[in-house]
């Protein structure tokens, strides 16, 4: 490993680029006269006086950054901005430990939305805002760490992205550099929030609801202003609207930039994840409705279905807002959605977990071995839409999800090693890797994460930041090949 | 007539050897020498060696006062240049080039006046695919043709015993199916035909050639032989063009499995085959062959290159038990060695796709020409011009045209008024419509009839096209 000196130069001048943040919040701060100004004001000194002195020690230190480079810039991006960023809260809220800062910060950027605060909508609104501006933000980032940067270190078969890309994406605007893409998709990104603002505000919220649950909503993060979060509202319309802007951010961006730029629905129709994931939920969400009705959970199915249609949807896609207490029902349903969240959301999409594309290959590569049983020498590549997959890439995503599951184990041990019981444990841990937000038990849509000792507070926030990173680019760090010479 | 044949592989040989027969002066331009060489030894044709593409090669082989070029090499590009050149340079009249890459065939537009200046295109892998799907449908035939686009077709069928037409004079063909006009055109008893009669009885063994309007062909063929069950299962030997084209055709409608033993090609196959089950290895290995249940096919196809190979491996699954097996064999002494014995029906790819490209060097206006029997006889249907005055079968009862020994007139297609209520008609989407006429001794041929004719050898073919050219009154 060369110096560290370039990495943490490009480091500085993030976090001076991240202190621009804190204007949205400070904004706000004037609008609604909460008395955080100052708070902010000093936040913000901090982030760029921070990423300034950083910048100055290492500027010497110039050098082309390599791909190598890209693993730690990536985990070392999550874990300062998370680090710099509980700065306010910290001001604002006093008690709160850096512990439960850091957690909530992480929660915030890596899109999982589990809360470790109590009393939401007793907090300054613009301490509200600077949280949901955490996920927004943390949700930009990924679209760009999914679409380019992984995919250029090659971690866990993300290359296949570029394959995968239907059709009519090889040859339309989405660009070969970098930056180009990242505007691009940008863009994107910002649209879509601004119609999901002014949706919500027609349905009836606030305007800091609205953009608050917006972000949420967008980024699939799943922060909310209330502790009951969206079930404050009880709002069928509410709930109608967040479903269809969740289901739109569960799904490729890529693919909503082609579909936007050709003016054509086509480019859905060609994705074979977005096919995948809007099948896999709708069947789930009538089996589980159903499911409600028959044992009586509910005793109309309509409701039952309005239910279950926003909470599957909710945690299906890693976002993790929470109209009811479905701890309460019937264990098959909420594991089942908790099962979905690993697996449901597309690649280049706010979401976490395996990845559609993933569980495709995985699935395809099961029966591909069942066929080989029978013909031994059939010769049948792994099929994603019309493109056949290389069998290196089917191998990285094996690969990946083995880790995947090895990470879930040794986590969930840790967690039960410290005193939790097993479903806590495990639920806190997927919903976590996942970035989904709440998990059952004691961690359930009815609690949030305050009940957990310091110790599994901090195993929750490693779970986030390894599930949002892939998992590679995190552990690839502790492995003495990385450090090598 | 001057032709000028680019390419002296399978199809360009064929061409020439089909050609020369029929008094045409050819020269065969080709790169390889050796190749060359041995097309001169069998044939009386000249050669040039040379880049068919090229300006000088052309000129060296006389295109400034050939009357056709027929560009038949490996190469499209090589093929299109060639026909561009032609025109440009020597303004030859009529230029055929062989297509293949379906990226041109897309856009027809290319091959116009203006740009590649080709009159026909023809692509030999895709004819070929056509006659085997057609073999796949019709189970029973050993071939299948069709005339007039599809109205008429003549099916050669082998008749077995338990036909009820079997052993029977031909006709109690009416009898037995008074509902469908249908003629027996020739018959062939132990490779010898026979020009059938009323009287003549149909042996057991016999291979039939018989001409229907194509709705009522299955009922013809029910007559000579009991039906097969329909194909299920199907296994093609060999991905190169034919083969991967032919999964193409059918991978939707049958249980298509395909073995290749190319490590890439198979890779590429599987990659570009939605439904079929590509398997990579040698088609002669018994293992293999165990391992898919070739006993349990319905159809074997061995569509390598390689004859040998072809062979061998359509024996080993009859051996194993495969249903029906069909080879591609190029060369004709295998082919006829091998056809009806062992192998159910040897498909000589030059002689299928070449009749295409033969209809346009006739004389005459020949709309189809179709090879029988792997070129050993043929089915022309040839358009009838002119008037009574100018023609001398216009206007004329068959039965008073000159005797041809050998040859028949088998139908008649005549486009007819649409008030006309016509006994099939075939709506093409135009204020027309035809009309199927099975030629009986009385039947009186039109202007402008396309009149089916068969001829039971080549040697006869000038004569037909003879009597079907229009005297100097004409003009």
């Amino acid at each position: 490993m060369h110096s560290l000196g370039p990495v943490l130069r490009v480091m500085g001048l993030l976090l001076m680029v991240f202190s621009l943040a804190y204007l949205m919040p400070i904004a706000s701060a004037l609008i609604f006269a909460d008395g955080t100004v100052a708070l902010f004001l000093d936040a913000m000194a901090i982030c760029f006086a921070g990423g300034g002195v950083l910048w100055a020690l290492t500027r010497r230190a110039r050098r082309e950054l390599q791909a190598r480079d890209g693993f730690l810039l990536v985990t070392l991006a999550w874990v300062m901005m998370a680090a710099i960023a509980t700065v306010p809260l910290m001001l604002a809220i006093p008690g709160l430990s850096f512990t439960d800062a850091f957690f909530e910060t992480m929660s915030g950027l890596t899109t999982t939305g589990a809360t470790v605060l109590v009393g939401l909508e007793k907090l300054p609104p613009s301490i509200n805002l600077w949280r949901h501006e955490l996920n927004w933000l943390g949700g930009m980032g990924i679209i760009v760490l999914a679409v380019a940067i992984l995919p250029l270190l090659g971690v866990g078969g993300m290359q296949l992205f570029k394959a995968e890309t239907p059709g009519p994406m090889k040859d339309a605007k989405l660009t070969a550099r970098i930056t180009d893409t990242a505007k691009a998709l940008w863009l994107v990104y910002f649209a879509i929030t601004v119609v999901c603002i002014l949706c919500l505000r027609l349905v009836g919220m606030n305007w800091l609801d609205a953009i608050c649950h917006a972000f949420a909503a967008l980024s699939l993060g799943g922060f909310s202003t209330y502790d009951a979060s969206v079930g404050q509202f009880d709002s069928p319309a509410i709930e109608f609207v967040l479903i269809v802007f969740m289901m739109l951010a569960a799904m490729n961006f890529a693919t909503h930039f082609i579909a936007w730029s050709g003016r054509s629905l086509r480019a859905y129709w060609t994705d074979s994840e977005a096919k995948a994931l809007v099948a896999l939920i709708v069947s789930s969400i009538l089996v589980c409705a159903t499911y409600l009705w028959v044992v009586g959970t509910y005793g109309e199915w309509m409701t039952a279905l309005r239910h279950v249609a926003f909470n599957l949807v909710s945690i299906a896609t890693d976002c993790g807002f929470v109209s009811v207490d479905y701890d309460k029902w019937p264990i098959f349903v909420p594991l089942w959605m908790l099962f979905l969240s690993c697996i449901t959301v597309s690649s280049g999409s706010t979401g976490g977990g395996i990845k559609m594309v993933r569980t495709l290959i995985l699935a395809k590569q099961g029966l591909r071995e069942l066929q080989r049983l029978i013909h031994p020498r059939v010769v049948n590549p792994i099929r994603i839409g019309a493109t056949a997959i290389p069998d290196q890439i089917a191998g990285a995503v094996l690969g990946f999800i083995f880790l995947y599951a090895l990470t879930v184990g040794e986590l969930t041990f840790f967690l039960v090693a410290s005193g939790l019981d097993f479903i806590s444990a495990f639920t806190a841990i997927i919903a976590c890797i996942n970035n989904a937000g709440p998990g059952l038990n004691v961690v359930g849509p009815a609690q949030n994460f305050q009940s957990l000792t310091d110790f599994q507070t901090w195993i929750c926030s490693l779970a986030m930041l390894a599930g949002r990173l892939e998992i590679f680019t995190l552990v690839v760090l502790f492995t003495p090949y990385f450090w090598k010479k | 007539m001057k032709i000028i044949i680019l390419g002296a592989g399978q199809v360009g040989a064929s061409v020439a050897e089909s050609l020369v027969s029929e008094a045409n002066d050819i020269t065969v331009v080709d790169t390889d020498t050796a190749r060359l060489a041995q097309l001169q030894d069998r044939f009386d044709l000249r050669t040039v060696t040379g880049n068919a593409a090229s300006p000088s090669t052309l000129r060296q082989a006389g295109a400034e006062d050939a009357d056709l070029l027929i560009a038949v090499t490996q190469s499209d590009q090589t093929n299109l240049c060639a026909c561009r050149i032609a025109k440009s340079l020597f303004n030859l009249p009529t230029r055929i080039a062989r297509v293949r890459s379906a990226d041109y065939v897309e856009h027809p537009e290319l091959l116009e006046e203006a740009n590649f200046a080709v009159d026909f295109s023809i692509c030999p892998e895709q004819i070929v695919t056509d006659y085997i799907v057609k073999l796949i449908e019709f189970p029973e035939a050993l071939q299948v043709l069709e005339f007039a686009d599809g109205l008429v077709s003549l099916v050669a069928v082998r008749a077995f015993e338990g036909g009820p037409l079997v052993g029977h004079p031909l006709k109690d063909l009416r009898k037995h199916i008074p509902q469908v006009d249908a003629r027996i055109a020739a018959v062939y008893r132990r490779d010898k035909p026979i020009i059938p009669h009323a009287d003549t009885v149909i042996e057991p063994g016999d291979e039939v050639f018989c001409l229907a309007a194509t709705k009522g062909i299955r009922k013809v063929m029910r007559e000579l032989r009991r039906m097969d069950k329909p194909v299920k299962r199907v296994m093609i030997v060999g991905g190169g063009n034919i083969g991967y084209r032919l999964a193409r055709a059918i991978e939707n409608d049958y249980q298509v499995k395909l073995i290749d033993h190319g490590r890439e090609r198979t890779g590429w196959l599987a990659e570009n085959l939605q439904n079929t089950l590509v398997l990579r290895g040698d088609a002669t290995d018994e293992r293999l062959l165990e391992e898919e249940n070739v006993g349990d096919m319905d159809l074997f196809l061995s569509l390598t290159n390689d004859d040998e190979n072809n062979i061998m491996a359509a024996l080993l699954a009859k051996r194993m038990g495969a249903g029906r097996v069909v080879s591609l064999i190029n060369r004709r002494a295998y082919a006829d060695l091998l056809q009806g014995g062992q192998i159910d029906i040897a498909i000589s790819p030059a002689q299928t796709s070449i009749g295409t490209l033969l209809a346009h060097v006739r004389r005459g206006d020949v709309a189809a020409v179709h090879s029988l029997r792997r070129g050993a006889a043929e089915a022309l249907e040839v358009v009838a011009h002119g008037d009574a005055q100018s023609s001398q079968v216009v206007g004329r009862r068959i039965d008073q045209l000159p005797v041809i020994e050998g040859a028949a007139i088998a139908a008649i297609v005549r486009h007819v008024p649409i008030s006309e209520t016509p006994v099939y008609t075939h709506d093409l989407g135009e204020e027309r419509q035809y009309k199927v006429i099975i030629a009986h001794h009385d039947t009186v041929i039109e202007q402008d009839d396309h009149v089916i004719v068969f001829v039971v050898s080549k040697h006869l073919v000038p004569k037909v096209e003879k009597l079907f050219q229009v005297g100097i009154g004409f003009f």
